[in-house]
């Protein structure tokens, strides 16, 4: 008869039982993982590092501001040509082999840079400021040579730029033809806190998406520099960690080591595995190692390693103990 | 009363009632009887110390859950501005840590005891499932914290969800779909999936020893 068509009362025939509480047991554990919580909590507390925001970040580090606004503006950034799920760029595009998934899935989170980050926003703050309305018509009606030699040389310009005592930045003389114009409303604009609001506005009163804000605080160099300081990077093992002296998701370690190793971090790469796919390879590893750890029961080999290595001696040492006491004597099995 | 309608009161349902209700009635009789859902006693090869793993990650669940319902009712920003509020986030900040690490130790003891000998391969995969899934949820409540962890972990898990295509799917930048996730389907799922496999463990019962050999009836 097989072992897994038994039922139970046959199952542990010859096997002793023993005085069972069940609920004592529960109201014991659940007594006891409380208390222990309770005094981590009390001790050790939790992280609550303050978010970033538009706001801050352009009070903080307002050239790196522009420098990312103008970038949108120009399409330069990441996120401007970053793919699926947000534009038909393709920059961030990860494939292996023929194996396309982030193509094949198309654009669902639309994100236009020059409009949704930049153009969209200081339209709607154009009310009562004709000098912006001015700058934005004659930004919109020139060619995007013209549009794109501007914001070149904006860019150039902010290499030498100074921050001002109140905040502002000041760019040296050039030809930025309205860019200028449009760059210090947009400092404006952030550093009163209306763009964080401004990219969360859509056709609909409620607002808990908040994509746009954050694709475009990524890719500006600031939230970087925060997450380095509080060691939060990729090569810092950051995506399993958290600000403090935090555990974090520990239980992500696996996954967070394939970024820290080659084929993964190798721009040369092996077997079609490199940096330029790596969270695409990474992901299908783990989903290949989660398959295994769900069949083991069926895989020869892994099923076998607790036969081979008797850890099992040491989980039921008590029980081989009694059946060697019972052997020696001579107490027959029920 | 007449004698014809004193013929029509049916009689009293029998095991050899059917019907749906009674089918399934018997399957569950048959499956998980009281006495085994509820035992008084265990097999003696049970009083090791890994088994204590099992229900001590049922028991941080049970905190999680109960941490999460009050951090929920009161809104996703109250921990923010409240002690009190802050104290209720540590804990289910720190049940949640707790129970991944019984959870884990339960999962590796069940590993180097073989577990899913003698026909118990659905219970360990049961096991599997409500790991991953609980990362899942653990993920979720990492991004809809509303700090600068959150808008860390998200900008970052972004890439790798995209690269998948799953990124239009499950936008781990849209607040509002993380948390539904998060207090609803996510703990739904988890506590749905833990039933089940305390419902197979109590079935199958406890698996013997390695080179135990059991004693079956031919």
């Amino acid at each position: 008869m097989k072992t897994s068509k038994v039922d139970k009362k046959t199952y542990y025939r010859s096997v002793r039982m023993i005085p069972y509480d069940l609920l004592k047991e529960v109201t014991i554990a659940l007594v006891g993982v409380l208390g222990l919580v309770l005094v981590l909590s009390a001790v050790l507390s939790s992280p609550d590092v303050p978010s970033v925001t538009l706001q801050t970040w352009s009070k903080a580090d307002p050239v790196d501001f522009l420098t990312t606004a103008s970038g949108e503006l120009a399409g330069t950034t990441v996120v401007a040509s970053y793919g699926p799920p947000y534009n038909s760029g393709s920059g961030s595009v990860q494939t292996w082999g023929p194996l396309a998934p982030q193509q094949w899935a198309g654009v669902h989170v639309p994100i236009n840079a020059p409009n949704d980050f930049v153009l969209q926003p200081l339209t709607q703050a154009t009310a009562g400021d004709s000098q912006l309305a001015l700058a934005l018509a004659t930004y919109n009606t020139a060619s995007g040579d013209q549009q794109q030699k501007w914001l070149a040389n904006y860019t150039t310009g902010l290499g030498t730029a100074t921050v001002a005592a109140d905040g502002g930045v000041n760019v040296p003389a050039g030809d930025y033809g309205p860019v200028t114009v449009l760059m210090d409303r947009m400092l404006t604009l952030a550093r009163s806190g209306g763009l964080d609001a401004l990219l969360l506005t859509s056709d609909h009163f409620y607002q808990t998406d908040f994509s746009r804000p954050l694709l475009f605080l990524i890719d500006g160099g600031y939230i970087a520099t925060l997450a380095e300081q509080q060691k939060l990077i990729g090569s810092d093992w950051g995506v399993m960690n958290e600000t403090g002296r935090y555990p974090g998701q520990a239980w992500l370690w696996l996954y967070t080591m394939w970024y820290q190793i080659p084929p993964f971090t190798s721009h040369t790469g092996f077997l079609g595995i490199s940096s330029a796919n790596t969270d695409l390879a990474v992901v299908g590893v783990m989903l290949l190692l989660t398959a295994l750890l769900l069949l083991v029961p069926f895989i020869p080999g892994l099923r076998d390693i607790p036969r081979w290595i008797p850890i099992h001696k040491l989980i039921w040492r008590r029980h081989y103990a009694d059946m060697r006491r019972r052997a020696a004597t001579g107490v027959q099995k029920a | 009363m007449t004698e014809d309608s004193a013929q029509a009161i049916p009689e009293p349902v029998g095991d050899d009632a059917t019907g749906w209700t009674a089918a399934v009635r018997r399957r569950v009789e048959k499956t998980l009887p009281i006495s085994e859902l509820l035992p008084t006693t265990q097999p003696s090869y049970v009083g090791s110390w890994v088994y204590v793993f099992g229900v001590v990650t049922i028991a941080a669940l049970f905190w999680v859950v109960l941490s999460g319902v009050v951090l929920a009712f009161f809104g996703s920003a109250w921990w923010h501005v409240s002690s009190l509020g802050h104290f209720f986030n540590s804990i289910h900040f720190w049940s949640v840590q707790m129970f991944f690490i019984f959870m884990v130790l339960h999962l590796w003891g069940q590993y180097w005891g073989a577990g899913w000998r003698d026909g118990r391969a659905k219970t360990w995969m049961v096991g599997v499932v409500i790991f991953a899934v609980s990362v899942g949820t653990a993920f979720t409540g990492y991004v809809v914290q509303q700090n600068f962890d959150s808008q860390w972990i998200a900008i970052n898990a972004k890439d790798a969800i995209n690269a998948t295509g799953f990124g239009g799917l499950f936008n781990a930048l849209n607040f509002g779909q993380m948390y539904g996730l998060h207090v609803m389907l996510f703990p739904i799922g988890v506590t749905l999936l833990v039933v089940l496999h305390i419902i197979q463990v109590r079935a199958k019962g406890v698996v013997r020893p390695i080179d135990d050999p059991m004693q079956v009836a031919p």
